[in-house]
């Protein structure tokens, strides 16, 4: 789907640029089909995670590609614990030989290889190698790290800061005191109800907070995508649905099973309605930040490419404001994303805990 | 949907799974439950002192109720005693000139009685001695004049003559 | 010949997109109608957009 995306814009851009470009020729020369396609690669590829942390690439006049950046520990399972840094993989030209095993990385994934790096593949061109468990530091988990101690620290500060200022958050707390009031006052107690925000606070607090921080940090030019990636959604939908079950009252499951105040046929029509309902809803958390965010960084950066499409000062100049005025749509949207998903949450767990008063 | 289950990495999920768990717990520990205990803590001192406040200021309405209640119950006191001072005042008045009447009216009739019964004594007093006198003048006129029989027969005569038998 | 997904993706867009479009319309006029309760009829109609957007993206990645 995203690929189509992706094609929907490059068309938009060509339809702009090749008359420009090509002085009125509708067929694209085979130079600007090329750079087309590596821009393409170059955004689906900085959309997924990688296992080194990259923030420039170029290629120099003797056609060699020099990367700037720096590795990251490679982690594997592979019958004991295999851990080596990701520069002996050297982006996918090198064999990495560890204790009498070869790892190469193909196409952003670590498979087994013989001594010669051999890829061997079936029918639908997919590789055969077996490829190890991989709980390697990559990128998204550095940048996960580099976050959460970054979290860690700001809010232990503003804590620490109460008990010296008698009670009075100072720096930079003042800013994000309010913020976590708004999460306890407009979030938390709204939707879940006052007997039980409580015990939910910790995860909504830590969940705005977390996914925010990352959908900024993915704006930076460092070139990081956590929140635009699968897993780490699913990581915290799971938590999510998780919890909202765990802690789900009886009236809960009641309401899904059975629905009280509906006719018998009702009840059962309901209950597997309900039943997907539950799975939906974290699911639909999932692919909500994953999406909303992807798509930004496609748009964003199939913007900015733009520029290296025309060539031409009015096109330029015109790619530059739409991927500025983006930006700041994408500022808003990192924002927004973090507080549905809270918010969404918060609503899970006040669906959970709800006492109904009707029966 | 295939490209998202193809897109999945497991190491990805199970890094951001610990560490977010981790975190969760850590910033309950370190951050969230100091933070909002701090905050709820200041909110309720806030809370206390606006309450504090106010129940203060109702204090002192009361007890500015209660002052200008005290000032006027002396002042109403105050009029009483005044009043009362006057009543009693009068009334003392009043009742020791009356009593002066009465003694006075008493002593008045007392020496009135004193004086009567005086007078009667002394109108009996003056009535004896008159008597007496005048029995003795008419014993020496008696005397005098029955010296002589003839005047002690026209005596008898007269007395006979009185005496109407 | 056969129409390829990415026709029924801009299909389910163009739905999604009105039926937020519906939804901002009606938050605003809402919120015309009662200024005080801005702040609460923002975050219904976040929360009712959210589940639009949901079900329209559950569609596009079931393309």
């Amino acid at each position: 789907m995203l690929k189509n995306v992706l094609n929907f814009f490059l068309i938009i851009a060509f339809s702009f640029a090749s008359p420009i470009t090509a002085k009125g020729t509708i067929a694209p020369d085979s130079k600007t089909e090329n750079k087309k396609t590596n821009i393409k690669e170059y955004i689906l590829h900085h959309l997924k995670d990688s296992h080194d942390f990259n923030l420039l690439s170029y290629t120099n006049e003797s056609g060699k590609k020099t990367y700037v950046g720096f590795p990251l520990p490679v982690i594997l399972w592979d019958n004991g614990l295999k851990i080596f840094s990701s520069s002996k993989l050297d982006h996918g030209k090198a064999i990495a030989s560890v204790e009498n095993n070869y790892y190469r990385l193909y196409h952003d994934k670590i498979y087994k290889t013989d001594v010669e790096g051999t890829i061997e593949y079936d029918k639908e061109n997919h590789p055969t190698n077996l490829s190890p468990l991989d709980l390697s530091i990559t990128k998204g988990v550095a940048s996960i790290l580099f976050t959460s101690i970054i979290m860690f620290f700001l809010f232990k500060s503003l804590a620490d800061s109460y008990k010296k200022n008698n009670l009075i958050a100072n720096g930079m707390g003042r800013f994000f005191e309010p913020i976590v009031l708004y999460v306890r006052d407009e979030i938390a107690i709204p939707n879940i109800g006052k007997k039980y925000y409580k015990k939910y606070m910790s995860y909504l607090l830590t969940l705005f907070f977390f996914i925010w921080f990352l959908n900024i940090l993915g704006l930076t030019p460092l070139g990081i995508n956590v929140t635009g990636n699968i897993a780490v959604t699913f990581c915290l939908a799971l938590i999510t649905f998780i919890i909202t079950n765990i802690t789900a009252k009886k009236t809960y499951w009641k309401h899904i099973f059975w629905m009280p105040g509906v006719p018998l046929p009702m009840k059962i029509a309901l209950a597997p309605i309900e039943l997907l309902g539950v799975i939906i809803k974290p699911f639909a958390l999932m692919i909500r930040l994953y999406a909303n965010i992807s798509a930004g960084h496609i748009v964003l950066m199939s913007l900015i490419s733009l520029i290296f499409i025309f060539r031409n000062w009015i096109g330029s100049s015109l790619s530059f404001i739409l991927a500025f005025s983006i930006s700041i749509i994408e500022i808003l949207v990192a924002v927004l994303q973090a507080y549905i998903f809270t918010v969404l949450s918060a609503l899970y767990f006040g669906f959970a805990v709800e006492e109904h008063e009707h029966e | 949907m295939d490209k998202l289950i193809n897109e999945f990495s497991f190491g990805l999920f199970f890094w951001q799974l610990l560490i977010f768990i981790g975190l969760v717990f850590l910033l309950k520990k370190f951050a969230w439950k100091p933070i909002l205990d701090s905050v709820n803590e200041r909110e309720n001192s806030i809370k206390e002192a606006l309450y504090s406040a106010d129940k203060a200021r109702q204090e002192m309405e009361a007890l500015n109720e209660d002052n200008k209640k005290i000032i006027m119950e002396a002042r109403a006191e105050r009029e009483s005693l005044i009043k009362d001072a006057k009543i009693t005042g009068s009334k003392i008045v009043e009742d020791a000139k009356n009593e002066a009447k009465v003694v006075a009216e008493k002593l008045i009739s007392q020496a009135q009685e004193s004086i009567n019964s005086e007078k009667k004594a002394a109108i009996e007093d003056l009535k004896a001695q008159v008597a007496d006198v005048s029995i003795k003048i008419a014993e020496k006129i008696l005397r005098s004049e029955l010296k002589h029989n003839d005047k002690q027969s026209e005596l008898i005569d007269d007395l006979i003559k009185d005496s109407k038998l | 010949m056969e129409i390829p997904a990415i026709v029924g993706a801009g299909l389910v867009v163009i739905g999604v997109g009105i039926g937020i479009g519906n939804i901002g319309k009606g938050a605003m006029e809402a919120i015309g109608r009662q200024p005080d309760a801005t702040g609460k009829i923002q975050t219904v109609m976040l929360i009712a957009a959210a589940l639009v957007e949901g079900i329209g993206f559950a569609a596009l990645f079931a393309v």
